[in-house]
């Protein structure tokens, strides 16, 4: 079975190492956007990018599920499960890594959300399709916000026709 | 690190490289490697990366990329136990 049988749009969100500040902030960002969408957000992340998300939203007002990073690619390669959006933070080569696996092994439409010191760099690495979302943004989230804004009013757009 | 593959006490080859610096290092360094898909699971570690990704045979151990979202990706080297058979296996794939 997979997360869309019951018709319920989903979007799991990758987290890498949550050594730049701007990735907890903008993963809360995303996850407002995607639920005022009727999108439902599955977050997967190493224990301390989880235990930050659950740490800024104690109130669980935009977190919903959370898993395991291994235990979402298990879920994905088997079959069990997959989702119609992948978002993949990424701020250095790991986190391109597991973008391009994604890419490979899920369904799910995928967006590369580069930030750090060195995203425009990173972003020429990607050889894999994906929607590529990148901005110089490590303390200040507003330069990644506002490339993340676009790609929602394109939605938007997409969607009143 | 997976609890399986950190209780093998992996030998570390290579450390906080690319993942196609490790794909590289196994390609030049390592006679018999084998391609697996990006997700392939050996013990309790998922192959991380983008195609082509190598898995290598050396005697009775594994050398293959490990690639962790803090410190980039390793090379190391364990027994490679029944995994070694079930990825000959998969020759041709």
């Amino acid at each position: 079975m997979t997360e869309n049988d019951n018709g319920e749009k989903t979007a799991l969100i990758l987290l890498g190492c949550p050594q730049v500040p701007v990735q907890t902030s903008m993963a809360l960002y995303l996850m407002h956007g995607l639920k005022q969408r009727g999108i439902r957000p599955v977050i997967a992340g190493t224990t301390a990018a989880r235990k930050l998300m659950e740490v800024a939203d104690p109130g669980r007002y935009y977190l919903d599920e959370m898993t395991d990073l291994d235990d979402a690619i298990d879920e994905i390669t088997g079959k069990q499960r997959d989702f119609d959006l992948c978002f993949v933070f990424i701020h250095n080569d790991s986190g391109i890594a597991y973008a391009g696996t994604m890419a490979y092994i899920s369904k799910a439409r995928l967006y590369a959300l580069l930030f750090g010191e060195h995203a425009e760099e990173l972003a020429g690495e990607i050889e894999f399709p994906c929607e590529v979302v990148a901005a110089k943004a490590v303390h200040n989230p507003m330069p990644l916000k506002r490339r993340l804004d676009e790609v929602m009013q394109q939605w938007a757009a997409v969607s009143k026709r | 690190m997976g609890g399986c593959l950190e209780a093998m006490k992996p030998e570390i080859i290579l450390s906080q490289a690319s993942f196609k610096e490790a794909r590289e290092y196994i390609k030049k360094n390592v006679r018999e490697y084998h391609e697996v898909e990006p997700g392939y699971k050996i013990f309790d570690v998922h192959i991380i990366g983008v195609p082509p990704l190598y898995v290598g045979i050396e005697g009775e151990h594994l050398i293959f990329p490990y690639t962790k979202p803090c410190h980039g990706t390793f090379v190391v080297k364990v027994p490679g136990g029944e995994e070694l058979a079930r990825l000959r296996e998969r020759k041709g794939k």
